[in-house]
Protein backbone atom coordinates (compact mmCIF):
# COMPACT_ATOMS: atom_id res chain seq x y z
CA UNK A 1 0.00 0.00 0.00
CA UNK A 2 2.36 2.71 1.10
CA UNK A 3 4.76 2.25 -1.74
CA UNK A 4 1.94 2.51 -4.83
CA UNK A 5 1.10 5.81 -3.00
CA UNK A 6 4.72 6.86 -3.00
CA UNK A 7 4.58 5.88 -6.98
CA UNK A 8 1.27 8.37 -7.31
CA UNK A 9 2.78 10.94 -5.11
CA UNK A 10 5.88 10.32 -7.57
CA UNK A 11 4.18 10.19 -10.76
CA UNK A 12 2.18 13.39 -10.21
CA UNK A 13 5.37 15.11 -9.30
CA UNK A 14 6.99 14.03 -12.17
CA UNK A 15 4.10 15.27 -14.73
CA UNK A 16 3.65 18.65 -12.68
CA UNK A 17 7.81 18.83 -13.36
CA UNK A 18 7.42 17.91 -16.72
CA UNK A 19 4.40 20.35 -17.39
CA UNK A 20 6.31 23.41 -15.94
CA UNK A 21 8.68 23.04 -18.00
CA UNK A 22 6.93 22.46 -20.63
CA UNK A 23 5.07 25.78 -20.06
CA UNK A 24 8.14 27.40 -20.19
CA UNK A 25 9.71 25.72 -23.58
CA UNK A 26 6.14 26.29 -25.24
CA UNK A 27 5.20 29.95 -23.75
CA UNK A 28 7.24 32.13 -26.22
CA UNK A 29 6.61 30.69 -29.20
CA UNK A 30 2.85 30.47 -27.92
CA UNK A 31 2.79 34.30 -27.67
CA UNK A 32 4.67 35.35 -30.66
CA UNK A 33 2.12 33.12 -32.64
CA UNK A 34 -0.81 34.54 -31.12
CA UNK A 35 0.29 38.39 -31.01
CA UNK A 36 0.96 37.80 -34.61
CA UNK A 37 -2.74 37.66 -35.38
CA UNK A 38 -3.30 40.58 -33.58
CA UNK A 39 -3.94 44.40 -34.25
CA UNK A 40 -1.42 47.02 -32.93
CA UNK A 41 -3.48 48.30 -30.45
CA UNK A 42 -4.64 44.25 -28.88
CA UNK A 43 -0.54 43.26 -29.40
CA UNK A 44 0.08 45.66 -25.74
CA UNK A 45 -3.43 46.14 -24.66
CA UNK A 46 -3.27 42.53 -23.98
CA UNK A 47 -1.04 40.98 -25.16
CA UNK A 48 -1.83 37.33 -23.74
CA UNK A 49 -5.58 37.64 -24.70
CA UNK A 50 -5.96 34.71 -27.79
CA UNK A 51 -6.94 36.54 -31.02
CA UNK A 52 -10.93 36.82 -31.19
CA UNK A 53 -13.14 38.46 -34.31
CA UNK A 54 -12.65 42.00 -32.38
CA UNK A 55 -8.60 41.36 -32.22
CA UNK A 56 -8.38 39.68 -35.48
CA UNK A 57 -5.93 41.14 -38.01
CA UNK A 58 -3.31 40.05 -40.79
CA UNK A 59 -1.73 43.05 -41.22
CA UNK A 60 1.77 41.78 -40.05
CA UNK A 61 1.46 38.69 -42.70
CA UNK A 62 0.29 41.12 -45.82
CA UNK A 63 3.32 43.75 -44.52
CA UNK A 64 5.59 40.40 -44.90
CA UNK A 65 4.40 38.80 -47.97
CA UNK A 66 4.78 41.83 -50.06
CA UNK A 67 7.91 43.02 -48.53
CA UNK A 68 10.38 40.13 -47.23
CA UNK A 69 11.29 37.21 -50.45
CA UNK A 70 10.34 34.57 -47.89
CA UNK A 71 9.92 31.59 -50.87
CA UNK A 72 13.39 32.66 -52.55
CA UNK A 73 14.74 31.89 -49.11
CA UNK A 74 12.99 29.25 -47.76
CA UNK A 75 13.90 27.46 -51.41
CA UNK A 76 17.56 28.67 -50.91
CA UNK A 77 17.55 26.61 -47.46
CA UNK A 78 15.96 23.51 -48.82
CA UNK A 79 18.35 23.15 -51.48
CA UNK A 80 21.55 24.00 -48.88
CA UNK A 81 20.29 21.61 -46.17
CA UNK A 82 19.04 18.86 -48.46
CA UNK A 83 22.64 18.56 -50.81
CA UNK A 84 24.43 19.09 -47.40
CA UNK A 85 22.70 16.18 -45.66
CA UNK A 86 23.37 14.00 -48.82
CA UNK A 87 26.39 14.77 -49.37
CA UNK A 88 27.14 13.89 -45.80
CA UNK A 89 25.08 10.84 -45.29
CA UNK A 90 26.85 9.33 -48.27
CA UNK A 91 30.75 10.39 -48.31
CA UNK A 92 30.00 9.78 -44.82
CA UNK A 93 29.19 6.32 -44.81
CA UNK A 94 31.37 5.05 -47.45
CA UNK A 95 34.22 6.73 -45.37
CA UNK A 96 32.78 5.13 -42.15
CA UNK A 97 32.88 1.40 -43.84
CA UNK A 98 36.13 1.56 -45.34
CA UNK A 99 37.45 2.48 -41.76
CA UNK A 100 35.01 -0.45 -39.91
CA UNK A 101 35.74 -3.11 -42.80
CA UNK A 102 38.83 -3.01 -44.09
CA UNK A 103 42.51 -3.49 -41.84
CA UNK A 104 45.07 -1.21 -43.79
CA UNK A 105 47.48 1.06 -43.22
CA UNK A 106 47.23 4.26 -41.48
CA UNK A 107 43.35 3.13 -40.43
CA UNK A 108 43.72 4.04 -36.88
CA UNK A 109 45.40 7.06 -38.12
CA UNK A 110 42.76 8.39 -40.37
CA UNK A 111 40.07 7.85 -38.14
CA UNK A 112 41.58 10.03 -35.62
CA UNK A 113 42.50 12.18 -38.30
CA UNK A 114 38.74 12.58 -39.35
CA UNK A 115 37.38 12.76 -35.54
CA UNK A 116 39.69 16.20 -35.13
CA UNK A 117 36.59 17.69 -36.51
CA UNK A 118 33.96 16.79 -34.24
CA UNK A 119 35.74 18.56 -31.54
CA UNK A 120 37.04 21.94 -33.95
CA UNK A 121 34.26 23.99 -35.05
CA UNK A 122 34.54 24.78 -38.60
CA UNK A 123 34.37 28.62 -37.64
CA UNK A 124 37.81 28.56 -36.50
CA UNK A 125 38.75 28.70 -40.22
CA UNK A 126 36.58 30.73 -41.70
CA UNK A 127 39.04 33.75 -42.59
CA UNK A 128 40.71 31.58 -44.78
CA UNK A 129 37.08 29.61 -46.03
CA UNK A 130 36.04 33.20 -47.49
CA UNK A 131 39.92 33.73 -48.79
CA UNK A 132 39.32 30.11 -50.31
CA UNK A 133 35.61 30.84 -51.58
CA UNK A 134 36.43 34.30 -53.23
CA UNK A 135 39.62 32.84 -54.72
CA UNK A 136 37.16 30.17 -56.72
CA UNK A 137 34.55 32.64 -57.04
CA UNK A 138 32.56 30.73 -54.91
CA UNK A 139 31.51 33.40 -52.81
CA UNK A 140 27.80 34.19 -52.95
CA UNK A 141 26.60 30.80 -54.04
CA UNK A 142 24.75 28.33 -52.26
CA UNK A 143 27.69 25.37 -53.10
CA UNK A 144 29.77 27.17 -50.88
CA UNK A 145 27.36 27.04 -48.11
CA UNK A 146 27.04 23.42 -49.08
CA UNK A 147 30.77 22.74 -49.23
CA UNK A 148 31.16 23.93 -45.74
CA UNK A 149 28.41 22.52 -44.03
CA UNK A 150 29.47 18.77 -45.52
CA UNK A 151 32.66 19.42 -44.10
CA UNK A 152 31.39 20.18 -41.08
CA UNK A 153 28.85 17.24 -40.68
CA UNK A 154 31.81 14.92 -41.72
CA UNK A 155 33.25 14.01 -38.56
CA UNK A 156 30.12 13.22 -36.74
CA UNK A 157 28.76 11.36 -39.33
CA UNK A 158 31.81 9.11 -39.51
CA UNK A 159 32.37 8.63 -36.08
CA UNK A 160 29.02 7.75 -35.30
CA UNK A 161 28.33 5.52 -38.16
CA UNK A 162 31.53 3.31 -38.25
CA UNK A 163 30.20 2.42 -34.51
CA UNK A 164 26.95 0.95 -36.05
CA UNK A 165 28.53 -0.63 -39.23
CA UNK A 166 30.87 -2.55 -36.81
CA UNK A 167 27.72 -4.33 -35.39
CA UNK A 168 26.64 -5.48 -38.31
CA UNK A 169 27.30 -8.70 -38.66
CA UNK A 170 30.39 -10.38 -40.45
CA UNK A 171 28.37 -13.40 -41.78
CA UNK A 172 26.33 -11.40 -43.98
CA UNK A 173 28.69 -9.64 -45.83
CA UNK A 174 31.20 -12.62 -45.69
CA UNK A 175 28.14 -14.95 -47.70
CA UNK A 176 27.89 -11.51 -49.55
CA UNK A 177 31.41 -12.04 -50.60
CA UNK A 178 30.47 -15.78 -51.46
CA UNK A 179 27.53 -15.26 -53.67
CA UNK A 180 30.24 -13.24 -55.81
CA UNK A 181 28.77 -9.84 -54.75
CA UNK A 182 31.67 -6.85 -55.04
CA UNK A 183 32.38 -4.65 -52.43
CA UNK A 184 30.82 -1.79 -54.00
CA UNK A 185 27.14 -4.04 -53.57
CA UNK A 186 27.90 -5.24 -50.33
CA UNK A 187 28.11 -1.39 -49.23
CA UNK A 188 25.15 -0.61 -50.83
CA UNK A 189 22.93 -3.48 -51.26
CA UNK A 190 23.92 -5.19 -47.54
CA UNK A 191 25.16 -2.86 -44.96
CA UNK A 192 23.34 0.67 -46.06
CA UNK A 193 19.70 -0.42 -45.13
CA UNK A 194 20.79 -2.00 -42.09
CA UNK A 195 22.42 0.85 -40.77
CA UNK A 196 19.31 3.35 -41.47
CA UNK A 197 18.10 4.28 -37.87
CA UNK A 198 21.85 5.36 -37.57
CA UNK A 199 21.64 7.32 -40.81
CA UNK A 200 18.57 8.79 -39.90
CA UNK A 201 20.22 10.08 -35.84
CA UNK A 202 23.01 11.77 -38.21
CA UNK A 203 20.49 13.29 -40.70
CA UNK A 204 18.55 14.82 -37.74
CA UNK A 205 21.31 16.00 -35.98
CA UNK A 206 23.60 17.65 -38.42
CA UNK A 207 19.85 19.25 -40.09
CA UNK A 208 19.08 21.45 -37.30
CA UNK A 209 22.23 23.21 -37.54
CA UNK A 210 22.26 23.29 -40.50
CA UNK A 211 19.41 24.98 -41.13
CA UNK A 212 19.28 27.23 -38.45
CA UNK A 213 23.01 28.37 -39.25
CA UNK A 214 23.49 32.58 -39.37
CA UNK A 215 27.36 32.61 -39.35
CA UNK A 216 28.13 31.10 -42.94
CA UNK A 217 25.38 32.70 -45.03
CA UNK A 218 26.11 36.06 -43.30
CA UNK A 219 29.52 35.59 -44.42
CA UNK A 220 29.47 33.35 -47.26
CA UNK A 221 26.31 34.12 -49.20
CA UNK A 222 24.86 37.21 -47.88
CA UNK A 223 23.31 38.53 -51.38
CA UNK A 224 19.50 38.46 -52.62
CA UNK A 225 19.89 35.72 -54.40
CA UNK A 226 21.38 33.42 -51.63
CA UNK A 227 20.14 34.32 -48.20
CA UNK A 228 18.84 31.39 -46.71
CA UNK A 229 15.59 31.80 -44.54
CA UNK A 230 17.30 32.29 -41.79
CA UNK A 231 19.57 34.87 -42.84
CA UNK A 232 16.90 36.75 -44.72
CA UNK A 233 14.49 36.73 -41.48
CA UNK A 234 17.50 38.28 -39.55
CA UNK A 235 18.18 41.14 -42.07
CA UNK A 236 14.22 41.48 -42.95
CA UNK A 237 13.18 41.93 -38.72
CA UNK A 238 16.05 43.76 -38.55
CA UNK A 239 14.37 46.72 -40.92
CA UNK A 240 10.95 46.52 -39.28
CA UNK A 241 11.91 47.03 -35.48
CA UNK A 242 9.17 49.24 -35.37
CA UNK A 243 6.25 47.46 -36.92
CA UNK A 244 4.93 45.39 -34.55
CA UNK A 245 2.86 43.22 -36.39
CA UNK A 246 5.28 42.36 -39.33
CA UNK A 247 8.09 41.36 -37.07
CA UNK A 248 5.73 38.83 -35.27
CA UNK A 249 4.30 37.83 -38.41
CA UNK A 250 7.98 37.18 -39.74
CA UNK A 251 8.55 35.23 -36.49
CA UNK A 252 5.95 33.16 -36.90
CA UNK A 253 6.38 32.26 -40.97
CA UNK A 254 10.07 31.30 -39.28
CA UNK A 255 9.17 29.18 -37.05
CA UNK A 256 6.65 27.04 -38.79
CA UNK A 257 8.75 25.58 -41.63
CA UNK A 258 11.25 24.71 -38.38
CA UNK A 259 7.92 23.54 -36.79
CA UNK A 260 6.83 21.05 -39.75
CA UNK A 261 10.47 19.46 -40.39
CA UNK A 262 10.62 18.79 -36.28
CA UNK A 263 6.94 16.80 -36.70
CA UNK A 264 7.60 15.33 -39.89
CA UNK A 265 11.16 14.19 -38.28
CA UNK A 266 11.10 13.96 -34.73
CA UNK A 267 10.03 10.73 -34.69
CA UNK A 268 12.37 9.19 -36.61
CA UNK A 269 15.19 10.88 -34.88
CA UNK A 270 13.76 9.62 -31.58
CA UNK A 271 13.73 6.22 -32.74
CA UNK A 272 17.05 6.73 -34.01
CA UNK A 273 18.64 8.01 -30.75
CA UNK A 274 17.00 5.29 -29.00
CA UNK A 275 17.07 2.41 -31.47
CA UNK A 276 21.31 3.43 -31.38
CA UNK A 277 21.43 3.45 -27.79
CA UNK A 278 19.22 0.11 -26.79
CA UNK A 279 20.11 -1.94 -30.24
CA UNK B 1 49.18 -15.97 -47.25
CA UNK B 2 49.62 -16.27 -50.91
CA UNK B 3 46.48 -14.57 -51.38
CA UNK B 4 48.21 -11.15 -49.76
CA UNK B 5 49.55 -9.87 -52.99
CA UNK B 6 46.27 -10.63 -55.04
CA UNK B 7 44.17 -9.11 -52.14
CA UNK B 8 46.13 -5.92 -52.75
CA UNK B 9 46.26 -5.30 -56.11
CA UNK B 10 41.79 -5.49 -55.64
CA UNK B 11 41.70 -3.13 -52.74
CA UNK B 12 41.20 -0.24 -54.80
CA UNK B 13 37.38 0.22 -53.26
CA UNK B 14 39.27 0.91 -49.79
CA UNK B 15 40.11 4.63 -51.61
CA UNK B 16 37.11 5.06 -53.66
CA UNK B 17 34.70 4.86 -49.96
CA UNK B 18 37.27 7.06 -48.55
CA UNK B 19 38.52 9.65 -50.58
CA UNK B 20 35.28 12.08 -51.41
CA UNK B 21 35.10 12.55 -47.17
CA UNK B 22 39.07 12.76 -46.80
CA UNK B 23 38.96 15.48 -49.63
CA UNK B 24 36.01 17.95 -49.00
CA UNK B 25 37.11 17.45 -45.27
CA UNK B 26 40.51 18.25 -46.13
CA UNK B 27 39.91 20.90 -48.27
CA UNK B 28 37.27 23.21 -46.34
CA UNK B 29 38.22 22.22 -42.73
CA UNK B 30 41.50 21.48 -42.29
CA UNK B 31 43.40 23.48 -44.54
CA UNK B 32 41.23 26.97 -44.23
CA UNK B 33 42.35 25.85 -40.31
CA UNK B 34 46.25 25.94 -40.71
CA UNK B 35 45.27 28.84 -43.31
CA UNK B 36 44.06 31.15 -40.35
CA UNK B 37 46.60 30.28 -37.91
CA UNK B 38 49.25 31.25 -40.71
CA UNK B 39 47.05 33.95 -41.58
CA UNK B 40 47.63 34.80 -38.23
CA UNK B 41 51.45 35.01 -38.16
CA UNK B 42 51.08 37.98 -40.64
CA UNK B 43 50.14 41.65 -40.89
CA UNK B 44 49.33 43.77 -43.64
CA UNK B 45 52.46 46.37 -43.51
CA UNK B 46 52.35 49.22 -46.43
CA UNK B 47 50.16 47.32 -48.22
CA UNK B 48 51.91 44.24 -48.26
CA UNK B 49 52.19 40.96 -46.42
CA UNK B 50 54.47 40.30 -43.46
CA UNK B 51 55.67 38.14 -41.85
CA UNK B 52 55.64 39.60 -38.09
CA UNK B 53 56.17 36.38 -35.84
CA UNK B 54 53.83 36.74 -32.83
CA UNK B 55 53.73 40.02 -32.83
CA UNK B 56 49.55 39.53 -32.99
CA UNK B 57 49.50 37.72 -30.04
CA UNK B 58 50.86 40.01 -28.47
CA UNK B 59 49.22 42.80 -29.62
CA UNK B 60 46.14 40.47 -28.74
CA UNK B 61 47.27 39.71 -24.91
CA UNK B 62 49.14 43.12 -24.23
CA UNK B 63 48.58 45.70 -26.36
CA UNK B 64 46.00 48.11 -24.15
CA UNK B 65 43.87 48.85 -27.38
CA UNK B 66 43.24 44.89 -28.18
CA UNK B 67 43.75 43.30 -25.16
CA UNK B 68 41.17 44.86 -22.92
CA UNK B 69 38.67 43.76 -25.61
CA UNK B 70 39.83 40.38 -25.74
CA UNK B 71 40.32 39.84 -22.30
CA UNK B 72 36.52 41.18 -21.72
CA UNK B 73 35.34 38.64 -24.33
CA UNK B 74 37.43 35.64 -22.93
CA UNK B 75 35.84 36.63 -19.34
CA UNK B 76 32.42 36.60 -20.81
CA UNK B 77 32.65 33.78 -22.43
CA UNK B 78 33.77 31.92 -19.37
CA UNK B 79 30.64 32.96 -17.49
CA UNK B 80 28.60 32.03 -20.62
CA UNK B 81 29.78 28.85 -20.37
CA UNK B 82 29.64 28.42 -16.55
CA UNK B 83 25.96 28.91 -16.70
CA UNK B 84 25.35 26.61 -19.25
CA UNK B 85 26.82 23.75 -17.24
CA UNK B 86 25.27 24.78 -13.66
CA UNK B 87 21.90 25.29 -15.40
CA UNK B 88 21.42 23.77 -18.89
CA UNK B 89 23.05 20.28 -17.89
CA UNK B 90 21.70 19.87 -14.57
CA UNK B 91 18.02 20.44 -15.70
CA UNK B 92 18.40 18.49 -18.74
CA UNK B 93 19.69 15.15 -16.72
CA UNK B 94 16.54 15.86 -14.76
CA UNK B 95 14.28 16.05 -17.44
CA UNK B 96 15.76 12.45 -19.18
CA UNK B 97 15.60 11.11 -15.50
CA UNK B 98 12.21 11.70 -15.39
CA UNK B 99 11.01 10.80 -19.13
CA UNK B 100 13.32 7.73 -18.70
CA UNK B 101 10.48 6.22 -16.47
CA UNK B 102 9.06 3.58 -18.93
CA UNK B 103 5.38 3.51 -16.78
CA UNK B 104 6.03 7.47 -17.53
CA UNK B 105 2.30 8.44 -19.47
CA UNK B 106 2.62 11.36 -22.12
CA UNK B 107 6.68 10.93 -22.24
CA UNK B 108 6.52 11.13 -26.12
CA UNK B 109 4.56 14.59 -26.31
CA UNK B 110 6.62 16.04 -23.51
CA UNK B 111 10.15 14.99 -24.84
CA UNK B 112 8.87 16.27 -28.49
CA UNK B 113 7.37 19.91 -26.64
CA UNK B 114 10.79 20.72 -24.45
CA UNK B 115 12.93 19.86 -27.85
CA UNK B 116 10.83 22.42 -29.56
CA UNK B 117 13.39 25.50 -28.72
CA UNK B 118 16.14 23.75 -30.08
CA UNK B 119 15.03 23.59 -33.54
CA UNK B 120 14.36 26.96 -33.52
CA UNK B 121 16.79 29.49 -35.42
CA UNK B 122 18.64 31.87 -33.43
CA UNK B 123 16.79 34.16 -35.24
CA UNK B 124 13.54 32.90 -33.73
CA UNK B 125 14.89 33.04 -30.59
CA UNK B 126 16.65 35.91 -30.25
CA UNK B 127 13.70 37.96 -31.44
CA UNK B 128 11.14 36.60 -29.43
CA UNK B 129 12.94 36.47 -26.11
CA UNK B 130 13.80 40.28 -27.31
CA UNK B 131 10.18 40.95 -27.58
CA UNK B 132 8.83 39.03 -24.52
CA UNK B 133 11.60 40.97 -22.37
CA UNK B 134 10.92 44.49 -23.73
CA UNK B 135 9.56 47.13 -21.77
CA UNK B 136 7.74 48.47 -24.52
CA UNK B 137 5.91 45.28 -24.78
CA UNK B 138 5.43 44.89 -21.06
CA UNK B 139 4.55 41.17 -21.13
CA UNK B 140 7.32 40.38 -18.71
CA UNK B 141 6.51 43.24 -16.08
CA UNK B 142 2.55 42.14 -16.57
CA UNK B 143 3.26 38.69 -15.99
CA UNK B 144 5.70 38.83 -12.95
CA UNK B 145 2.47 42.01 -11.54
CA UNK B 146 0.88 38.85 -11.76
CA UNK B 147 2.43 36.87 -8.72
CA UNK B 148 3.21 40.26 -7.02
CA UNK B 149 7.04 40.49 -7.94
CA UNK B 150 6.72 43.07 -9.98
CA UNK B 151 9.60 44.93 -8.64
CA UNK B 152 11.99 42.47 -10.15
CA UNK B 153 11.69 43.55 -13.62
CA UNK B 154 14.54 45.59 -15.01
CA UNK B 155 15.12 46.56 -18.71
CA UNK B 156 17.46 42.82 -18.48
CA UNK B 157 19.06 42.97 -21.99
CA UNK B 158 20.03 46.88 -21.70
CA UNK B 159 21.62 46.46 -18.78
CA UNK B 160 25.25 46.00 -18.72
CA UNK B 161 25.18 43.48 -15.24
CA UNK B 162 21.83 41.54 -16.54
CA UNK B 163 22.18 41.17 -20.45
CA UNK B 164 25.18 38.69 -20.86
CA UNK B 165 23.33 36.43 -17.94
CA UNK B 166 19.90 36.89 -19.96
CA UNK B 167 21.28 35.86 -23.34
CA UNK B 168 22.92 32.89 -21.45
CA UNK B 169 19.43 31.64 -20.06
CA UNK B 170 18.29 32.30 -23.39
CA UNK B 171 20.67 30.16 -24.83
CA UNK B 172 20.06 27.59 -22.05
CA UNK B 173 16.49 27.78 -22.82
CA UNK B 174 17.05 26.78 -26.21
CA UNK B 175 19.46 24.30 -26.43
CA UNK B 176 18.42 22.36 -23.11
CA UNK B 177 16.64 19.54 -25.59
CA UNK B 178 20.36 18.52 -25.99
CA UNK B 179 21.16 17.29 -23.14
CA UNK B 180 17.97 16.03 -22.35
CA UNK B 181 18.07 13.47 -25.02
CA UNK B 182 21.37 12.34 -24.85
CA UNK B 183 21.04 11.44 -21.42
CA UNK B 184 17.92 10.03 -21.90
CA UNK B 185 19.39 8.07 -24.96
CA UNK B 186 22.00 7.25 -22.64
CA UNK B 187 19.51 5.91 -19.18
CA UNK B 188 17.51 3.82 -22.20
CA UNK B 189 21.15 1.82 -22.74
CA UNK B 190 21.03 0.64 -19.43
CA UNK B 191 20.07 -2.84 -19.26
CA UNK B 192 16.87 -3.56 -17.30
CA UNK B 193 19.03 -6.63 -15.19
CA UNK B 194 21.26 -3.99 -14.09
CA UNK B 195 18.22 -2.05 -12.64
CA UNK B 196 16.28 -5.47 -11.46
CA UNK B 197 19.42 -6.35 -9.63
CA UNK B 198 19.28 -3.00 -7.80
CA UNK B 199 15.71 -3.44 -6.98
CA UNK B 200 16.51 -6.92 -5.81
CA UNK B 201 18.79 -4.97 -3.28
CA UNK B 202 16.06 -2.51 -2.49
CA UNK B 203 17.46 0.09 -4.32
CA UNK B 204 14.73 2.10 -6.46
CA UNK B 205 13.11 5.51 -7.06
CA UNK B 206 15.61 8.73 -6.26
CA UNK B 207 18.47 6.15 -4.84
CA UNK B 208 18.59 4.40 -7.83
CA UNK B 209 19.36 7.00 -9.99
CA UNK B 210 21.94 8.37 -7.52
CA UNK B 211 23.65 4.91 -7.25
CA UNK B 212 23.06 2.92 -10.19
CA UNK B 213 22.19 5.19 -13.37
CA UNK B 214 24.52 8.47 -12.58
CA UNK B 215 27.75 6.79 -12.27
CA UNK B 216 26.81 4.38 -15.64
CA UNK B 217 25.88 8.00 -17.76
CA UNK B 218 29.02 9.92 -16.06
CA UNK B 219 30.59 9.12 -19.60
CA UNK B 220 27.74 11.10 -21.52
CA UNK B 221 27.51 13.82 -19.00
CA UNK B 222 31.29 14.27 -19.80
CA UNK B 223 30.50 14.62 -23.62
CA UNK B 224 27.46 16.70 -23.39
CA UNK B 225 30.27 18.92 -20.86
CA UNK B 226 32.44 19.43 -24.00
CA UNK B 227 30.02 19.58 -26.07
CA UNK B 228 28.92 22.39 -24.38
CA UNK B 229 32.25 24.08 -23.85
CA UNK B 230 32.63 23.81 -27.47
CA UNK B 231 29.77 25.53 -28.47
CA UNK B 232 29.67 28.09 -26.18
CA UNK B 233 33.28 29.00 -26.98
CA UNK B 234 32.38 29.55 -30.62
CA UNK B 235 28.88 31.12 -30.09
CA UNK B 236 27.85 33.96 -31.80
CA UNK B 237 24.45 33.66 -33.28
CA UNK B 238 22.52 34.27 -30.85
CA UNK B 239 24.63 37.49 -29.87
CA UNK B 240 24.38 39.17 -32.73
CA UNK B 241 20.91 38.67 -33.05
CA UNK B 242 19.67 40.07 -30.11
CA UNK B 243 22.57 43.05 -29.46
CA UNK B 244 23.99 43.02 -32.89
CA UNK B 245 27.67 42.84 -33.43
CA UNK B 246 28.88 45.64 -31.56
CA UNK B 247 27.59 43.14 -28.64
CA UNK B 248 26.16 45.38 -26.43
CA UNK B 249 25.33 47.59 -24.11
CA UNK B 250 29.09 48.44 -23.83
CA UNK B 251 30.55 45.43 -25.06
CA UNK B 252 29.06 43.62 -21.97
CA UNK B 253 27.75 40.65 -24.12
CA UNK B 254 30.90 40.23 -25.58
CA UNK B 255 32.20 36.73 -26.49
CA UNK B 256 35.10 35.47 -28.63
CA UNK B 257 32.72 34.84 -31.75
CA UNK B 258 31.05 38.06 -31.86
CA UNK B 259 34.70 39.94 -31.15
CA UNK B 260 36.48 38.42 -33.98
CA UNK B 261 33.56 38.77 -36.06
CA UNK B 262 34.27 42.13 -35.40
CA UNK B 263 37.51 42.15 -35.75
CA UNK B 264 37.57 40.50 -39.22
CA UNK B 265 34.75 42.34 -40.81
CA UNK B 266 34.90 46.11 -39.13
CA UNK B 267 32.21 47.57 -37.96
CA UNK B 268 31.52 51.04 -37.88
CA UNK B 269 34.31 53.04 -38.86
CA UNK B 270 36.99 50.35 -38.03
CA UNK B 271 38.08 48.69 -40.81
CA UNK B 272 38.22 45.11 -41.07
CA UNK B 273 41.37 43.29 -40.44
CA UNK B 274 41.73 39.81 -41.46
CA UNK B 275 45.21 39.53 -39.73
CA UNK B 276 43.79 40.12 -36.53
CA UNK B 277 40.65 38.23 -37.03
CA UNK B 278 42.69 35.25 -37.62
CA UNK B 279 44.78 36.19 -34.57
CA UNK B 280 41.53 35.63 -32.62
CA UNK B 281 40.29 32.71 -34.12
CA UNK B 282 43.45 30.91 -33.31
CA UNK B 283 43.30 31.87 -29.79
CA UNK B 284 39.50 30.49 -29.73
CA UNK B 285 41.02 27.45 -31.13
CA UNK B 286 43.58 27.03 -28.50
CA UNK B 287 41.52 27.60 -26.09
CA UNK B 288 38.98 24.71 -27.26
CA UNK B 289 41.72 22.88 -27.95
CA UNK B 290 42.68 22.92 -24.38
CA UNK B 291 39.27 22.41 -23.21
CA UNK B 292 39.12 19.50 -25.49
CA UNK B 293 42.53 17.96 -24.34
CA UNK B 294 41.60 18.17 -20.91
CA UNK B 295 38.82 16.11 -21.32
CA UNK B 296 39.98 13.34 -23.20
CA UNK B 297 43.20 13.29 -20.96
CA UNK B 298 42.01 14.12 -17.73
CA UNK B 299 38.34 13.05 -17.65
CA UNK B 300 37.56 10.55 -20.21
CA UNK B 301 40.50 8.30 -19.36
CA UNK B 302 38.92 8.43 -15.67
CA UNK B 303 35.57 7.37 -16.80
CA UNK B 304 34.70 3.81 -16.83
CA UNK B 305 32.87 2.99 -19.79
CA UNK B 306 30.51 0.36 -19.39
CA UNK B 307 29.82 -2.48 -22.16
CA UNK B 308 26.43 -4.11 -21.36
Amino acid sequence: MRSSRNNLGRSIAAHAALITYTLIALFPVFVIIINSFKTRKKIFREPLALPDADSFSLIGYETVLKQGDFMQYFQNSMVVTLVSLFCILLFGAMAAFALSEYRFKGNTLLGLYLALGIMIPIRIGTVAILQMMVASGLVNTLTALILVYTAQGLPLAIFILSEFMQQVSDDLKSAGRIDGLSEYRIFFVLVLPLVRPAMATVAVFNMIPIWNDLWFPLILAPSEATKTLTLGSQVFIGQFVTNWNAVLSALSLAILPALVIYVLFSRQMIRGITSGAVK
Amino acid sequence: MSTQPHKKRTRWHIAVFLAPAVLVYTAIMILPLFGTMQNSLFNEIDKSRVFVGLQNFYKLFQDPRWSADFWNALGNNAWFFLIHMLVQNPIGIALAAILSNPRLRFAKFYRTAIFIPTILSFVIVGFAWKLILSPIWGITPSMLDAVGLKFLFAPWLGKEEYALTTIALISVWQFIGIPMMLIFAALLSIPDDVLEAAECDGITGMSAFWKIKLPLILPSIGIISVLTFVGNFNAFDLIYTIQGALAGPDFSTDILGTFMYRTFFGFQLQLGDPYMGSTIASAMFGIILVGVCIYLFAIQTRLRRYQF
